[in-house]
């Protein structure tokens, strides 16, 4: 058997075997930049962008059995703001990162204010609802965010400007950040959110107020979105309304999907399927959103459980 | 005399045409064990989710420890000291029972909000959630996942879960239905023994059961209260006797 590192340290609970796993995992990712072309350099930053996405996804989806289909608006909302404010307002990156991360989880509590009181498939069509009316502000207000043509801005500073130093940094942030939600899932307020997830009723008659909780839980989550969003401008140094619109969101929800539900960490797999995937099927054909689709159906057929959660399955078999 | 921990003042629950509860008034002294009994549909479950919260008055009024509590949502009535026990099982099942207990301990604690705090129960914690578990007779299970236990630990795992939060008022809902015999009367033990200052609300079709438990008996019909008197006497009630074998043939 492992057995946790200590008690009271910040890895509480971690076992020994994990934190090896997870060690290894970023040694092995900070040595891609060695092997791969700058191309692929810059995929594999895409991933780990998304990947953080999807995980924040799945703080929600996995842990308080609520999935979210505005994840990409609160996502692109950050990527507006980072962009507007190191371009148009001249601020610095980092002014510009806090502020695109602050006006995601402003859009993330205002969402979970009007979604708390739902579930299931209304829950769904409501976040749905509020990423396309965000999408529509973005598309409209054209003095502020260029409308169709969106914005361009020159968001990365200098010393990231080569593909490695920025995956690098932007490896980094993701670690953090990852890490950061593995401790929110674990958290005695994380708890609360698979207790939700459970039993709603039996919640409320231990004196929980569940809708309070979703509302804690929605809002964080979108910070670490907006996290995700705020390195995605760094990355595309632009933003038009396909940020914002459904189709991400739909995307996040996938890779979330493709690497596990509520295996956290599977996000990152999840995302590397997807973008991969999305990079050979665009140089035979146009119809990315069809293919996509299917591969949504036959993860749903054949991997419910996910890339990740079919892993742990096949190895716990082979344990017993 | 001090006042009584529980007062219902004509307490009605309809779903829409249909009276569940119709008008009851009752009164529940501190400490005491009372039972309520009645056939099925009689609105037990209905008055339970009434007191409880789950399922507020549509008239009347519900005075608990001095509160009156007839519109406040469920989690306010439980900070007040009201715990309950679902009919139907209703536990977290994919959580192991460790994690079923810390969700019951801090229901009505500030650390519920320890967004990235440790997951690990303190000192004071465990031993709370050790004594419950004893008390509720599945000591030794805490790993398990809830889902993997059997349908009688279920059981057990639900009182333990009332039990843990240290309530005023325990509200049991037939927690011995569906258990053999020997686990009833199992269950039966774990409710003698709870601390005599808790008060205690039953309810149990089976009379064996609850009549040698509680101190006084309170039998429902058709949402109304129909007999109200101590367990030496219910047996034999005739009223009591009707609803439950129905009416007497004449021969
Ligand atoms: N949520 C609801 N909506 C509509 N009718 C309900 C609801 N809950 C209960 N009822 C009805 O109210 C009546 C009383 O039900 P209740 O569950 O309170 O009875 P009970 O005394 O607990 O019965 P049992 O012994 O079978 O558990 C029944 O006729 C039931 O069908
Ligand atoms: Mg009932």
């Amino acid at each position: 058997m492992t057995q946790p590192v200590s008690k009271n340290s910040i890895l509480a609970g971690m076992t020994g075997r994990a934190l090896v796993i997870a060690g290894l995992v970023v040694i092995v990712a900070a040595c891609l930049p060695m092997v791969l072309s700058s191309y692929q350099v810059g995929l594999a930053t895409e991933v780990l962008i998304f990947g953080v996405l999807a995980m924040s996804i799945d703080i929600l989806a996995g842990f308080a059995g609520r999935t979210s289909l505005g994840h990409g608006a609160i996502f692109g909302v950050s990527t507006y703001v980072v962009v507007y404010a190191t371009g148009q307002a001249g601020l610095s990156l980092w002014t510009g990162f806090a502020l695109g991360v602050l006006a995601a989880t402003a859009v993330a509590s205002v969402f979970a204010l009007l979604a708390v009181r739902t579930s299931g498939v209304y829950f769904l069509l409501l976040t749905l609802a509020l990423g396309m009316i965000v999408w529509g502000v973005c598309l409209r207000w054209t003095q502020v965010t260029g409308g169709e043509n969106g914005m361009r801005a020159d968001v990365r500073p200098a010393i990231l400007m080569s593909h490695s130093a920025f995956y690098w940094a932007v490896l980094t942030g993701a670690v953090i950040v990852s890490f950061a939600m593995w401790r929110f899932v674990r958290s005695p307020f994380g708890l609360t959110l698979r207790g939700i997830r459970d039993s709603e009723s039996r919640m409320r008659s231990l004196g929980y107020n569940v809708p309070l909780h979703l509302f804690i839980g929605f809002t964080v989550s979108g910070i670490f979105a907006g996290v995700a969003g705020g390195l995605y401008a760094m990355f595309n140094n632009f933003v038009s309304p396909s940020t914002v619109a459904l189709a991400q969101s739909v995307e996040g929800v996938l890779m979330m999907i493709a690497g596990g539900v509520g295996t956290l960490f599977g996000a990152f797999v999840g995302a590397a399927a997807i973008i991969v995937l999305e990079n050979i099927v665009s140089s035979y054909t146009e119809r990315w959103l069809m293919v996509l689709g299917i591969t949504f159906v036959l993860i749903m057929i054949f991997a419910p459980e996910g890339i990740i959660g079919k892993l742990r399955a096949i190895t716990s078999r082979k344990a017993r | 005399m001090s006042e009584p921990i529980l007062t219902l003042s004509d307490v009605t629950v309809a779903f829409d045409a249909l009276k569940a509860v119709d008008g009851v008034s009752l009164t529940v002294p501190r400490g005491q064990r009372r039972a309520i009994i009645g056939p099925n549909g009689a609105g037990k479950t209905t008055l339970f989710n009434a007191i409880a919260g789950a399922h507020p008055p549509t008239s009347g009024k519900i005075r608990f420890n001095g509160h009156d509590v007839s519109r406040l949502p469920p989690h306010r009535r439980a900070q007040l000291g009201i715990s309950r026990t679902f009919q139907i099982t209703n536990l977290f099942p994919t959580l192991s029972v460790q994690d079923n207990m810390m969700l019951a301990l801090r229901g009505l604690k500030p650390k519920k909000f320890s967004l990235f705090g440790s997951p690990d129960p303190d000192d004071n914690e465990a031993v709370r959630i050790a004594a419950a578990l004893n008390a509720a007779r599945i000591a030794g299970r805490a790993e398990i996942i809830v889902k993997e236990m059997s349908y009688g630990e279920q059981r057990q795992l639900e009182i333990a879960i009332a039990l843990v939060t240290t309530p005023t008022m325990l509200l049991l809902d037939e927690p011995a239905a569906g258990l053999s015999p020997s686990e009833r009367s199992m269950i039966a033990e774990v409710i003698r023994s709870l601390d005599p200052a808790i008060t205690v609300i039953l309810i149990e079709h089976d009379m064996d059961l609850a009549l040698g438990l509680v101190d006084y008996v309170t039998c429902m019909f058709e949402g109304r209260v129909l007999v109200e008197e101590p367990p030496e006497g219910i047996r034999r009630n005739a009223k009591v006797r009707e609803v439950y074998l129905g009416k007497p043939r004449h021969a």
